[in-house]
């Protein structure tokens, strides 16, 4: 079973957003980037079925050239190929994102299965699966949180209001999963040591013009609370147990 | 031109969804304007027909013309289907309403996961959780979306003749048009392409038993500060005498200390409490986007710096391994005063 799992370098964010003067980023001088958390879990998922189905996992990223270290952490998890589509500076759009990685899927597959992370954690597109899976012609499910291979296809699974959604699909088949579906692993050392001597292929995409631009990033405004101190330690529960009160929340 | 609108209903057949009256509070928002109408596609009507219930919660909510689909067997969800009738209606309006100038679903799994199909089929753009969105010049729209699960928001310029948006949750409220519209139902049988059908859902019972987190009225939640997976115990006691929730951080289900279906936040369950007591978190980007909706945030926490005492209304300094066992204590004897 040979799985394509696609990720996304995503900025490391913590207790607060910062953005660049100009508007256009989130300031990562003070924090770094990472793997977008649904990404990390299909990771995991990939490496999950080839270590019961055999095969290899390729893990591939659209990103600049930096986002080989978030290529080479998923090789670390045991990955076994990394692919970058190489690009300058300055952020893609949703659709052309995804014609590139349909592209490289045809130029360095076959592959049984092709996992996504639902969405980025930072633009939160919501699109890019899917449009790989019609540039392919694949079928194709999203926000998935249990997956099984089956004889010729796979049954993947999501929870959509209070119900669960059970899907069957013929492989080969797109699935984007969301966390939860599995716990990553942390890398072992030799997984770390042959990450690091592993080589990232690298491919230039084509860049296409996106319907959808961004012009600037505001971080919302909210109302600015500062907590009243209700006490401290033990000594401060009558005062909460009159707030719960006055709430309605007690029984 | 109308404004075309992805239309869930309930199970039931009778209500229509509470994300999707946001989503026709939205277009209402995006026609109104331009002088259109809004018109309602309604793919799951139990056998292709509009309950009595179902007709009147869309007039209230200004909906002219209601396209009822009949997807033969296929009758459930079907996202590639279903995104084959929105572009035929979008296109044709099968006569009665025109072509649309958007069309527009909400932010929910089904809501992203047909409009991405309705993109690819079409070759459209699309943004995903809008907040607002406005006509500009030369057929661009100018809108406001969500990112970081709407810790930013980004000012973007879409093109796209129609538009094809999903609404945040939180974008508008479900509120009914000033004035009701006289509804039209039209009936319609989608033209299908081979494969339209091979990704079909199908749907279990609804999970009964236990305080759903998602809208659980209390929730008590518990983070890093817990200090490892045996410290849950008080904040799941208290959660239970509150009628509540246990909610959990991502750093919690991370390690492994409780599963990720209590997690709240960005990757976890978006909540929206009466009140959120929250125990020893600090206050991450990532479980705030989950939690701003409560309607009121308390903090138990031992750093009266935490991030998060920046989000919340109350706070008690201390460690929650000692003030929560004294608040269950405190809130048992109220419920059985001394004999």
């Amino acid at each position: 079973m040979d799985v394509l799992a696609c990720v996304k370098r995503v900025p490391m964010v913590g207790g607060r957003i910062t953005l660049t003067e100009d508007g256009q980023e989130v300031d990562t001088r003070m924090s770094g980037f990472t793997v977008s958390p649904h990404e990390e879990c299909a990771v995991e998922e990939a490496v999950q079925i080839t270590e019961r189905e055999g095969g290899t996992v390729t893990v591939l990223t659209l990103g600049p050239p930096e986002a080989e270290a978030q290529l080479r952490d998923m090789l670390a998890l045991g990955a076994g190929r990394a692919i970058l589509l190489e690009t300058g500076p300055g952020e893609w759009g949703p659709q052309s994102p995804a014609a590139a990685i349909a592209a490289a899927a045809r130029a360095t597959g076959p592959y049984d299965l092709l996992l996504f992370g639902n969405e980025a954690a930072d633009t939160g597109g919501y699109q890019v699966p899917v449009r790989v899976a019609h540039e392919l012609g694949l079928p194709c499910v999203t926000g998935i949180k249990t997956l099984e291979v089956t004889g010729d296809g796979v049954v993947a699974a999501r929870e959509y209001r209070g119900r669960q959604e059970r899907f069957g699909l013929p492989r080969p088949a797109v699935i984007s999963v969301k966390e939860g579906i599995n716990l990553p692993r942390y890398p072992s050392l030799p997984g770390r040591l042959r990450a690091k001597r592993a080589t990232v292929e690298r491919l230039v995409p084509d860049a296409r013009p996106d319907g959808l631009r961004k012009t600037m990033l505001t971080v919302p405004a909210r109302e600015n609370r500062r907590a009243e101190i209700l006490g401290t330690g033990p000594e401060a529960v009558p005062a909460l147990v009159a707030l719960l009160d006055e709430l309605g929340v007690l029984p | 031109m109308t404004v075309l609108c992805l239309t869930e209903l309930e199970p039931d057949g009778g209500t229509v969804t509470d994300a999707s009256l946001r989503a026709l509070a939205f277009s209402r928002s995006l026609a109104g304007p331009a002088g259109e109408d809004v018109a309602a596609a309604v793919l799951d009507a139990p056998d292709a027909a509009l309950a009595g219930e179902a007709r009147a919660a869309l007039a209230a909510a200004g909906v002219r013309t209601a396209h009822v689909a009949d997807l033969g067997e296929a009758a459930g969800y079907a996202p590639l289907a279903w995104a084959r009738a929105l572009a035929e209606l979008a296109t044709t309006g099968l006569a009665t309403t025109g072509p649309a100038s958007a069309v527009v679903a909400a932010g929910t799994d089904h809501g992203q996961e047909v409009l991405a199909h309705l993109g690819a089929i079409t070759g459209l753009p699309l943004a995903g959780n809008c907040l607002t969105a406005a006509r500009g010049d030369g057929g661009q729209w100018q809108l406001t979306r969500q990112r970081w699960a709407g810790s930013l928001t980004e000012e973007a310029v879409l093109d796209g003749d129609p538009a094809l948006l999903t609404v945040a949750t939180d974008a508008v409220a479900p509120a009914p048009a000033e004035t009701p519209a006289e509804l039209a139902v039209a009936p319609f049988r989608p033209s299908l392409a081979d494969g339209d059908l091979t990704v079909c859902a199908t749907v279990s019972a609804e999970r009964g038993g236990g305080v759903s987190l998602a809208t659980a009225r209390v929730v008590v939640g518990g983070g890093r500060g817990v200090g490892g997976p045996d410290g849950f115990g008080p904040l799941e006691e208290l959660a239970g005498l509150l009628g509540g929730a246990l909610g959990v951080s991502r750093v919690v289900t991370s390690q492994g200390w409780r599963p990720h279906r209590q997690q709240v936040g960005q990757t976890g369950t978006r909540i929206t409490p009466e009140l959120y007591l929250a125990c020893g978190i600090s206050g991450a980007i990532q479980h705030m986007a989950g939690c701003l909706s409560a309607r009121t945030i308390v903090v138990v926490n031992t750093d009266p710096d935490a991030p998060i005492l920046a989000h919340a209304q109350y706070a008690v300094i201390g460690d929650l391994g000692q003030v929560i066992p004294a608040l269950v204590e405190a809130v048992r004897a109220r419920q059985n005063p001394v004999r």
